[in-house]
């Protein structure tokens, strides 16, 4: 395993995209996360906002750039052929996915944490210029704060399960750009759809199930109550997502040919 | 290859001239579409994805007959007016039958209004309890011209405002500005409106005697007798909040408007002979029972609530047609994987260096690219489309549903203009993979500028001012084409992006898009022709 580790860590090193990737998520997430805190303003009357939803925004974005690092770091090999001499270096193949999901994990929650303290650096210096200042009720951003760290952990991790749903996908349909469109489509989908269905009951469902909607329930820190899943819940579907994803593309890739 | 086969060199039969005829390159690329499995797949899954997701969520959606206070449903179809739109119709109505040609003068020197700021009456107290004064920007007093007293029914009328001024309006979609400023003893404002055959004519006057044209309305098949008089109507008070998860909701309760007239005059022949005072459908809308009219001295007080204007669709068992269009999206991501792929294969393949061969002019193999992936697309999505719609309403009306009446040219804008959605994004994304040359980086970047735009503007904590702005300059402005039921300037409503307002008009936020496309192209072309492929 620790050969497979060092194997994968290698590919994904030196292929020349992953760098910019990784960069580009976090320069995505950060610079979205700075524009909608500029966007929103809060009036003395109180704007129902939650800060740390805002500041963190950017996840939104950056959550594509992630997905497309993980699609390739399989279907790269699929469409170069690659796969079939890594499948014989390595014959056991879930070994082989395993070792790329830990190697993408560690890679997406290292600059998933970078990302995410960009977007509350933003945020603290952005929002009180807006109106969410103490005064209005609105404390800085801070990380002492246990809703604050939760959301900012939480998106790390949002990221890192993107990131397995997204090369679970890949491995299941071994094509990366089919891949993607599957998984930006489970993504933005949901709530896409939950705001379109005129129904109610359908709409609250739809963003208990969508791994976007429910995952980013993560990030709220007031008016819990009035979410359709709880925090770590809406993590928890996210996480069952991605899940059943590397299950189908482990399953597959034991069953098929390369 | 049938004809002009003379001047092709035979190695390069099968891809078609480079030099002449377009016709063949066309060919060619059709060709390669076609053969390629996944991508004639991937159309199919586009229009599946589009009619089963709008079926599903036609078919999943309900309501119950029993509100949170165990009341029972009101029947909500609004009346249709002249133009096929719904349309709300509850005013007071002071009236006397016109017969022939004729007109109608009058002085307004006042209008006030109340207004509930917590919703309804609280229960069990007088109506108009806890109401304070003060009109809404859309109250409204004057004369009016009416075909019949029948709801819907074809109109004319000149009016003061609450806070836009002096306005005639006509069949209910109709409204052109006069003098602005608030009405007041001080400052009484004269109004006339007179019947020559179907044309109607509004002018008015500060002095009585110095009077200026508002405009003419022309009411096709307007009978030999129609009701005139005056009227009130105020519309209900809304207060409009965003709350979390960027939804906004609306509350309000019934207004009421009172106008005093004098110096009534009136012209041509008018049978008889006194006023009857008529509440006309106000109850549906709320009304209040002060609504009503006093005559002493030849001076007039009329008090109405409602409103004359086009409804717009709110709450409870109401869908428009373009719900049905939910599958869009889907349709939409499928599309651009394949728009993408039809030129990034080439890359992947080496197919490119072949296709650059036959065609040295690759401006023009891109062009027919262009035309190919697009005009597939716009026949799938036209297909998609059409059916979700059509089966759509077919669904929702049977399961009780009032669907919004459009006219059949929107009907067919909403659903050709999703088709021309899903052919230029099917060319940005055709555009963009030519930039990038790798497929799944292509896709990516098009799904995101198209979705996310789109989720960020309906599903986020952005406020309305930033969404609308989101939803002007994106490729996401794209969707306006599929707003069914149009933003009114003279009525008060919640025309977020939330809520299916866009904050272009359908053809120019299509053109955002077709802009976005072409610069893609045009991008995908010069670096084509530098480019080593």
């Amino acid at each position: 395993m620790r050969q497979a580790l060092h194997a994968e860590w290698t590919k994904l090193r030196t292929l020349p995209g992953s760098g910019w990737l990784l960069l580009a998520a976090i320069t995505l997430t950060v610079a979205l996360s700075a524009a909608a805190a500029a966007a929103i303003t809060c009036p003395p009357a109180g704007c129902g906002q939650d800060p740390a939803k805002v500041s963190l925004t950017g996840i939104q974005l950056g959550q594509a750039a992630v997905a497309l690092l993980a699609v390739l770091t399989i279907g790269g090999e699929y469409s170069t052929g690659m796969i079939g001499v890594t499948l014989a270096a390595m014959p056991r193949r879930p070994a082989v996915l395993a070792a790329k999901a830990a190697i993408l994990s560690g890679v997406t929650l290292a600059a998933g944490t970078i990302a995410v303290l960009g977007c509350l650096l933003a945020g603290r210096r952005i929002l009180p210029g807006n109106g969410f200042t103490p005064a209005h009720g609105y404390q800085p951003l801070s990380l002492g704060d246990g809703p604050v760290l939760r959301a900012a952990a939480g998106s790390v991790l949002y990221l890192a399960l993107v990131a397995l749903l997204s090369l679970g996908a890949a491995t299941a349909v071994r094509d990366a750009a089919v891949a993607i469109g599957v998984v930006l489509g489970l993504l933005y989908l949901f709530p896409i759809v939950a705001q379109l269905v005129p129904d109610r009951h359908w709409q609250r469902h739809l963003k208990q199930l969508g791994p976007m909607t429910a995952g980013l329930a993560i990030q709220a820190t007031s008016n819990l109550r009035g979410l359709p899943i709880g925090p770590w819940a809406g993590l928890g579907v996210l996480a069952a997502w991605a899940a059943a994803a590397l299950l189908t593309g482990a399953l597959l890739l034991r069953l098929r040919d390369a | 290859m049938t004809t002009g086969t003379g001047t092709i060199a035979p190695d390069r039969a099968g891809l078609g001239a480079g030099r002449d005829g377009f016709a063949r390159l066309l060919r060619a690329e059709w060709t390669k579409f076609r053969t390629v499995r996944g991508w004639v797949i991937g159309m199919l899954a586009a229009a599946l994805l589009t009619v089963l997701l709008g079926l599903l969520s036609a078919a999943g959606s309900g309501f119950s007959c029993s509100g949170p206070g165990g009341q029972a449903c009101k029947p909500s179809a609004p009346p249709v007016g002249p133009g096929g739109e719904a349309v709300t119709d509850g005013f007071y109505f002071v009236r006397q039958p016109l017969a022939g040609d004729g007109g109608i003068t009058v002085r307004v020197t006042s209008l006030t209004g109340l207004y509930s700021p917590n919703g309804a009456a609280p229960a069990g107290q007088g109506p108009l309890a806890g109401m304070r004064s003060g009109t809404q920007p859309w109250s409204k007093a004057g004369i009016i011209v009416k075909e019949s007293t029948r709801q819907g029914s074809a109109y004319a009328a000149v009016m003061v405002t609450g806070s836009h001024g002096v306005r005639m309006q006509d069949d209910y979609t109709h409204d052109t500005a006069g003098r602005p400023g608030a009405v007041s003893a001080a400052s009484p404002r004269w109004l006339r409106l007179t019947r020559s055959g179907d044309t109607l004519t509004g002018a008015e006057s500060a002095d009585g005697s110095h009077w200026t044209s508002l405009g003419t309305a022309h009411l096709a098949g307007l009978p030999a007798t129609v009701q005139a008089g005056l009227f009130a109507a105020s519309p209900d008070y809304t207060v409009t909040t965003q709350n979390f998860g960027g939804g906004s909701t609306g509350s309000g309760g019934p207004t009421l408007a009172t106008a005093r007239f004098d110096h009534v005059s009136l012209q041509g022949t008018w049978p008889g002979g006194a006023w009857t005072g008529d509440d006309r459908g106000g109850q549906a809308d709320g009304n209040l029972p002060s609504a009503g009219f006093r005559q002493a001295g030849g001076g007039f007080t009329v008090s109405g609530s409602g409103d004359i204007a086009p409804a717009l669709p709110g709450e409870g068992p109401q869908s428009k047609i373009e719900d049905g269009l939910v599958g869009a999206f889907a349709g939409l991501i499928a599309v651009i994987v394949v728009g993408a792929m039809f030129i990034t294969a080439e890359y992947r393949r080496g197919l490119i260096r072949t296709t650059l061969a036959a065609s040295p002019r690759r401006g023009r193999v891109l062009a027919a690219k262009a035309v190919v992936i697009g005009s597939v697309a716009f026949v799938t999505g036209l297909a998609a489309a059409g059916v979700a719609v059509t089966l759509g309403q077919r669904i929702a009306r049977g399961k009780g549903f009032y669907v919004f009446p459009v006219t059949s040219l929107t009907e067919l804008r909403v659903i050709a203009g999703t088709a021309a959605l899903l052919a230029a994004a099917a060319v940005l994304a055709l555009g963009i993979g030519a930039v990038l040359r790798r497929s799944a980086a292509a896709v990516t970047a098009v799904i995101v500028v198209i979705a996310l735009p789109y989720v960020l503007a309906v599903a986020s904590v952005l406020p309305a001012g930033a969404a609308e702005w989101l939803l002007r300059l994106t490729p996401a402005a794209a969707f306006a084409v599929q707003q069914s039921t149009p933003q009114y300037p003279q009525v008060i409503g919640n025309y977020t992006p939330a809520k299916g307002y866009y904050p272009l008009a359908p053809w120019a936020g299509f053109a955002v898009l077709c802009g976005w496309a072409a610069l893609a192209l045009g991008l995908a072309v010069v670096l084509l022709r530098r480019r080593d492929a």
